[in-house]
């Protein structure tokens, strides 16, 4: 059972990455930044999966859309606003990556690219890992339903299921790749159907409700711990903003069925459970509305005035326990 | 000193490094009971066990995924991709994520992962089981690529490539896998990664080559000696990071340089060590930079006379070493 300040925290920090991703998109407009992926509407299976786990002992290789579950495992505001204007002391990369592409050694994050699915078998290989050794941890991993349709996908699931390994596959569907719609990637209702025929637990779970997801996840990670194999989770939510700072989602779906899902917003659904159970008042949520917002001023503020990287040596270096080779 | 085969050595040496350290496993098809279908891990399954030799579904890129995974983790896995001509479906894990995981997280994070793959041709393998992959990958930066063309640089170049904490791409020449011969010591050495060898000194001209074709550049130089042409072997051995200096000493001395690989002309690795060779040693050149290479045709056919025209051998080495020599 999860304690009245243990709900709090994972309200507060899905309430904290959406404003943070209501500032990045902000700054965009603003031409402060170039680029902006968002996570607005998936907050809750993202929290709701980190909560279920153990930080600093599980492993997560996430995706791009993943900045609440960053945040929840330790990555900070200032960490992000670093990395979205590319400055010297962006903990990811040093500003070689754009930002979303996540790393974070100190909460076993393994660095992600861009190219969908990759992921998928890396987390494979940590679970393999993790069984020669004995230990009792788990992986998450998370992508796009999109992104089950690549063939990495199924090779990495496939991988988990045959040795049974502690890897727990979080589907975040929410209905678009860009602008095609779950239909075009599958001839199934969705990816979580795709688990029979690869050999594990697949299951759906409301990917707008940060408590059920909690659920689910500690319930599937226990039986990983235990040597009983992967699962495949699929969160039904939807995508609120368009992919991108760069794409306009007019031009593929109506305004009417955006705001339709606005009603279902993640943040507004544990609000209401929070305030119905007494944990949530209106004085708290003002209180945490403030200390947001601040924090989120702090972080630009602090990168704008950030450094960029210099051009040294350093940046020629491509190989581990060596100088440079350029 | 023992001889072994090639192939041997290979085996050795991860035997060796296997024994030495417990991260280190083995994932590939058919690496289990069957040994590899050309026996490289032969026994290693009945020693360590399913857990440390594990035979993979047949899916490349997840063998090496699930390799780049492990070694994240930080367990040492040699992925066997069983030809090198089945290693595109791959690509985008060697190229996209193991070479780039170092540098696009700022030194954060090293895959520590071998990738072995037995390439080239004369072996009657047609164009899917004969090809030389070696330059795809000495073109990505964050990979190192090794080709041994003999015993001993086998086994200490594969045990070195086994203990970097960067990925290496381990390309062995599998017409000589039991055709190779060599002297190798009981006790325990590594062969550094990095600087090629002069295998044979000579004045009158340089010969570049690697793999199977350093193996017939020797027999060429020999066929060569007879006729009182002294040629200079150099056994490049790593493809990358390349070794400039080793190339241009050699090509300083000698005035000529001739480039040999089977992998097809355009754009091969001897594209490289030619604009090495123009950019650094151009006022030492007595004669044009020449290459021997396959022709530029999309793989090595089948029928023993179409195989023997692509193929480069010792005749062909011999003839076009003379040629620049003569120049």
């Amino acid at each position: 059972m999860l304690s009245k300040e243990t709900k709090l925290d994972m309200y507060w920090t899905m309430l904290l990455s959406r404003r943070l991703d209501e500032r990045a998109w902000v700054l965009h407009r603003q031409g402060r930044i170039a680029f902006h992926i968002s996570g607005i509407g998936q907050e809750a299976a993202q929290v709701g999966a980190v909560f279920a786990l153990r930080r600093g002992y599980d492993w997560f290789l996430p995706y791009y859309r993943d900045i609440a579950l960053m945040l929840a495992l330790g990555y900070t505001p200032r960490d992000f606003a670093l990395s979205m204007m590319g400055k010297s002391e962006d903990i990811t990369s040093a500003g070689r990556q754009m930002p979303s592409h996540w790393s974070l050694r100190s909460a076993n994050v393994p660095s992600q690219s861009a190219t969908v699915a990759t992921q998928t078998s890396h987390a494979a290989g940590i679970g393999l890992a993790i069984k020669l050794r004995g230990e009792d941890k788990v992986v998450l991993t998370c992508i796009g339903e999109g992104s089950t349709s690549q063939g990495e996908w199924y090779e990495g699931v496939n991988w988990a299921a045959i040795h049974r390994l502690p890897v727990i596959f979080l589907v975040q569907n929410n209905q678009y790749a860009i602008s095609e719609r779950v239909e075009r990637q599958m001839a199934v209702p969705g990816p979580a159907a795709k688990a029979c025929g690869l050999g594990l637990d697949g299951r759906e779970v409301d990917g707008t409700d940060i408590f059920q997801v909690y659920e689910v996840i500690a319930e599937v990670a226990e039986k990983a711990r235990r040597g009983e194999g992967p699962s495949l989770i699929e969160a039904k939510l939807y995508r609120i903003t368009p992919h991108s700072s760069d794409d306009d989602d007019r031009t593929y779906r109506s305004r009417e069925e955006v705001e339709a899902h606005k009603k279902r917003d993640p943040l507004l659904i544990a609000q209401a459970i929070l305030e119905k159970e007494g944990v949530l008042t209106p004085k708290k949520l003002e209180e945490l509305e403030a200390k947001a917002k601040r924090i989120v001023d702090e972080a630009v503020a602090y990168a704008e005035q950030a450094p960029y990287p210099v051009v040294d040596d350093n940046v020629t270096r491509v190989f581990a326990g060596e100088v440079s080779h350029a | 000193m023992p001889e072994m085969t090639l192939i041997e050595a290979i085996r050795q040496a991860m035997d060796e490094e296997m024994a030495r350290d417990p991260n280190v496993f083995i994932v590939g098809e058919d690496v289990g009971k069957r040994g590899g279908v050309f026996r490289a891990t032969m026994g290693l399954y009945e020693k360590y066990g399913e857990s440390r030799v594990i035979d993979a579904p047949l899916a490349e890129l997840s063998i090496v995924g699930v390799g780049i995974g492990a070694a994240l983790y930080g367990m040492r896995p040699i992925c066997e991709i069983q030809f090198a001509d089945y290693i595109f479906p791959a690509f985008n894990q060697i190229v996209g994520e193991a070479a780039r995981m170092y540098y696009r997280s700022n030194g954060e994070w090293t895959v520590p992962v071998v990738i072995r793959a037995p390439y080239g041709g004369g072996i009657s393998g047609g164009l899917y089981h004969s090809q030389s992959v070696e330059a795809f990958f000495a073109h990505v930066p964050g990979l190192k690529v090794v080709i041994p063309s003999n015993p001993y640089d086998a086994k200490g170049l594969l045990k070195s490539a086994i203990r970097d904490p960067n990925p290496v791409m381990f390309f062995e020449p599998k017409k000589g896998y039991r055709l190779i011969r060599g002297e190798v010591p009981e006790e325990e050495y590594l062969v550094p990664i990095g600087p090629a060898k002069i295998s044979r000194f000579g004045r009158d001209v340089s010969i570049f080559a690697y793999g199977m074709m350093h193996y017939y550049a020797l027999q060429a130089a020999e066929m060569l000696a007879q006729e009182g042409i002294e040629a200079e072997v150099v056994d490049l051995r790593t493809l990358a990071p390349v070794d400039k200096t080793t190339i241009l000493e050699s090509v300083k001395r000698t005035g000529k340089a001739l480039i040999v690989h089977e992998d097809n002309l355009t754009l091969g690795y001897g594209a490289e060590v030619a604009a090495i060779i123009a950019e650094y040693a151009f006022t030492d050149l007595d004669a044009p930079v020449r290459r021997l290479a396959g022709p530029d045709v999309p793989g090595v056919p089948f029928s023993p006379p179409l195989q023997e025209w692509f193929m480069p051998n010792p005749e062909k080495i011999a003839n076009a070493a003379r040629e620049l020599a003569r120049f």
